[in-house]
């Protein structure tokens, strides 16, 4: 592997942009072979590293080299071979930089996944092409279109240990198409490549002439996520209040938070929810300065034309294009603790700014993942396990269902005792009504 | 129509502010560890930002080792004074003199592990239950697997294989009484976004980040600063070399490395080239395969 050196001149880290992509799937897919490719090719593997990684894998007695231990960071990682949490990488091109959530194929595959998808813009699905299809590409797949990944590269690999051939690459692709037609991923690219070999994953490959898309790397460096976020609905949650208190900035009060949704300006009518109080905008305070506007998901400080009792946990949106503000919520759970998910049971949710607590008041429907069949008759959601349930909250939320805004549409359950995070909900609907309850499952899926 | 689209550095701004602020919505005592080093500089920045017009509205920490560089001291004292915070130091020298820790023997004892001890105590002493660090997850292996909140049981104890799952922008930093958070804004920057986002905002750094002559001494390929807290071994001697720092912990274990980058876009390109980790110059890191994540369970920062 040779890696050019990418430069990084003033006028292009300026202006690079960031994407943040998961990568599902296990070891013997080519997984950590492919993002150990990615790192050397784009320079983020250094020289020590790379000596480290030799040396560590040489004790272990092992012949090739164990790109997993690049992301198998913790002891017990390492002694027992198998990648336990999602581990973050970095690497920039001239082009981008880019985060990827690395998550492990196996052991607690649905929390890990879950965790790395929240915030993912792109999935990369790992398929072998020997194998085609198979129950774990299910899995991942739902997993992104449950936790709405705007955009989904199924990455067949191994293709030189099916000759390169066109016909198994299009049957691979009809099969996932057909399957996938049930979910809802808006935007799927199909890649041939060989990892191990490099084919297709930076550079475009002299063996697979019939395959007209770009690299990987190309795709990733290219792939338009300017409409990821919600620019449409104004959506702005306080975090915390700014009152200097001091001389020279005497009367300012500033809402501070990050905007989850829409634009605001400078002059834009306003109404603060829960209380449905009007008001204008008087400046918005960026990091750098004042602005002209402002949109998902910049860190702002607002401050308006008039004394407005508002504190963390409310949200301004504007008069004509406001959320629900429900207590009662449809949503799809997942999750995440030994114990399971208690039929009336008592957490804590936190929503966006707000916390309170929940209580849940039905379990609808229980996912097999593999499968994507609707359990009724089994209701016990345990740990990775995915669900559909109706929860109250004590005071109103301001909701958006998750498939339109994935920050007014999330929220966690937190166990009041320990306090761990034990589930991660996405809000399909603002109320309990049958209509909630009698939703297909296509709807879900959907999502 | 306008492109909302944020380059990668402000979406990084952008979420460190959001992080700075949860901390200062969620807890009730934080503070912000600082170092005088670049990282911590840097979130010095941010969390600057993330309350003005206001001052920052917690407490900057230091927990001086004795072997830290004058350059970064010296730095650390003007800045608090710069920026009109509060800060707050304790030191090593006082938990070693009060017998809560010992110092290690040998040539370049290492006072990194005892900054535990007396990082701990002050937790304690102010009852802090939130500290920010600049730890960012490129640095190191087990800090790739670290949380932005990452909770300490009431020993000060980090569980890695026990953390919190962390979804969107949703940080729990629940906790009983006595346990404590690290939180890491600059979880996701890697070195090279700390040097653009210095030279973005032109943020004034200490000295021995820039190239110049100093003595040192190769001790295993590490070239250790002269220092009154180093014993030369047999056949060892210092020789002036053109230097800069690339990370600045204790003089003790921290390596220079040969540079003539006297400027921030001279240290840009170097970093964009550079064919080792940053943590690569730090001894105390190689020490086993697992020594950061050893110290990370302790309680380190």
């Amino acid at each position: 592997m040779t890696a050019p050196a990418p430069v990084h001149s003033d006028e292009q880290y300026l202006s690079m942009d960031l994407l943040r992509f998961t990568t599902a799937g296990s070891v013997d897919d080519g997984k950590s072979t492919l993002i150990g490719r990615l790192l050397y090719d784009s320079k983020a593997i250094f020289e020590d590293t790379l000596e480290n990684l030799e040396r560590v894998t040489a004790q272990r007695g092992e012949e090739n080299l164990n790109l997993a231990l690049l992301t198998d960071g913790l002891r017990a990682e390492r002694e027992q071979g198998i990648t336990i949490d999602v581990a973050y990488r970095y690497f920039a091109t001239p082009k981008r930089k880019f985060i990827i959530a690395d998550t492990p194929g196996h052991i607690q595959y649905t929390r890990n996944m879950v965790t790395g998808a929240s915030t993912a813009n792109l999935a990369i699905i790992l398929i072998d092409a020997r194998k085609g299809v198979i129950e774990q590409t299910c899995r991942h797949s739902f997993i992104a279109s449950l936790l709405g990944i705007p955009h989904v590269v199924v990455a067949i690999n191994k293709m030189d240990l099916v000759d390169f051939s066109e016909a198994r690459f299009n049957e691979i692709v009809a099969q996932y198409t057909s399957f996938a037609s049930r979910l809802n991923i808006a935007d799927v690219k199909f890649i041939p490549i060989s990892a191990l070999h490099g084919d297709n994953v930076v550079e475009k490959s002299l063996r697979t002439p019939w395959y007209q898309g770009g690299s990987l790397l190309y795709t990733l460096e290219t792939v338009y996520i300017g409409s990821d976020l919600n620019h449409v609905d104004p959506r702005f949650p306080i975090q915390t209040v700014i009152r200097p208190n001091n001389d020279a900035h005497h009367d300012f009060r500033g809402f501070a938070g990050r905007i989850a949704g829409g634009v605001f300006k400078p002059g834009d009518e306003i109404v603060t929810l829960p209380s449905g109080l009007p008001a204008k905008i008087k400046s918005i305070h960026g990091p750098q300065g004042e602005l002209a506007e402002a949109f998902a998901p910049m860190s702002v400080a607002i401050t308006l034309d008039r004394e407005v009792d508002s504190s963390r946990g409310d949200l301004f949106a504007k008069p004509h294009n406001q959320p629900a503000v429900a207590q009662d919520l449809e949503a799809m759970v997942c999750w995440f603790n030994a114990k399971p998910l208690q039929p009336g049971g008592k957490y804590m949710l936190r929503h966006t700014t707000r916390e309170t607590k929940a209580v849940v008041k039905a379990i609808r429907y229980k996912v097999d993942i593999n499968t994507l069949h609707k359990k009724e008759d089994d209701l016990v959601i345990g740990m990775n396990d995915i669900g559909r349930i109706h929860v109250r909250t004590a005071v109103p939320l301001m909701i958006d269902p998750y498939k339109r805004n994935r920050s007014t549409g999330s929220f966690i359950l937190v166990d009041e005792f320990t306090n761990a995070t034990v589930g991660a909900g996405m809000i399909l609907w603002p109320d309990g009504s049958e209509r909630a309850q009698t939703e297909q499952f296509a709807d879900m899926g959907g999502l | 129509m306008s492109s909302y689209n944020l380059t990668h550095l402000a979406q990084l701004e952008h979420e460190a502010i959001f992080v700075l602020r949860e901390v200062a919505a969620q807890f009730e005592r934080p503070a912000l560890l600082f170092s005088g080093g670049k990282d911590s500089i840097v979130m010095a920045r941010l969390a600057q930002k993330a309350f003005a017009p206001a001052k920052i509205p917690f407490p900057l920490v230091h927990i001086d080792t004795g072997h830290n560089f004058s350059e970064a001291i010296e730095y650390r004292d003007w800045f608090a004074t710069d920026i009109g915070a509060r800060l707050v130091v304790r030191y090593v020298e006082d938990s070693i003199k009060a017998g809560r820790c010992q110092e290690e023997k040998g040539p370049n004892p290492s006072r990194n592990g005892l900054q535990t001890v007396t990082l701990l105590d002050t937790i304690e002493e102010f009852k802090f239950d939130a500290c920010l660090g600049g730890a960012r997850r490129d640095e190191e292996k087990a800090r790739a697997k670290e949380r932005f909140f990452s909770h300490r049981d009431e020993f000060g104890q980090w569980d890695p294989k026990n953390q919190r799952p962390e979804l969107w922008n949703l940080f729990n930093g629940r906790k009983n009484i006595g346990e404590h958070f690290r939180v890491f804004p600059l979880s996701n920057w890697t070195e090279m976004d700390v040097w653009q986002y210095i030279a973005r905002e032109n943020l004034h750094i200490p000295s021995i980040y820039f190239s110049h002559q100093r003595e040192v001494v190769n001790r295993n390929g590490t070239l250790l600063a002269k220092s009154p807290f180093i014993t030369l071994l047999e056949g060892e001697a210092y020789e002036t070399r053109t230097v800069r720092f690339r990370t600045v912990g204790d003089a003790t274990c921290t390596g220079a490395v040969e540079s003539p980058a006297s400027n921030l876009t001279e240290i840009i390109q170097e970093v964009a080239s550079a064919r080792v980790t940053e943590r690569g110059t730090r001894a105390d890191d190689k020490r086993s395969e697992s020594a950061m994540e050893d110290r990370k369970k302790a309680g380190y920062f």
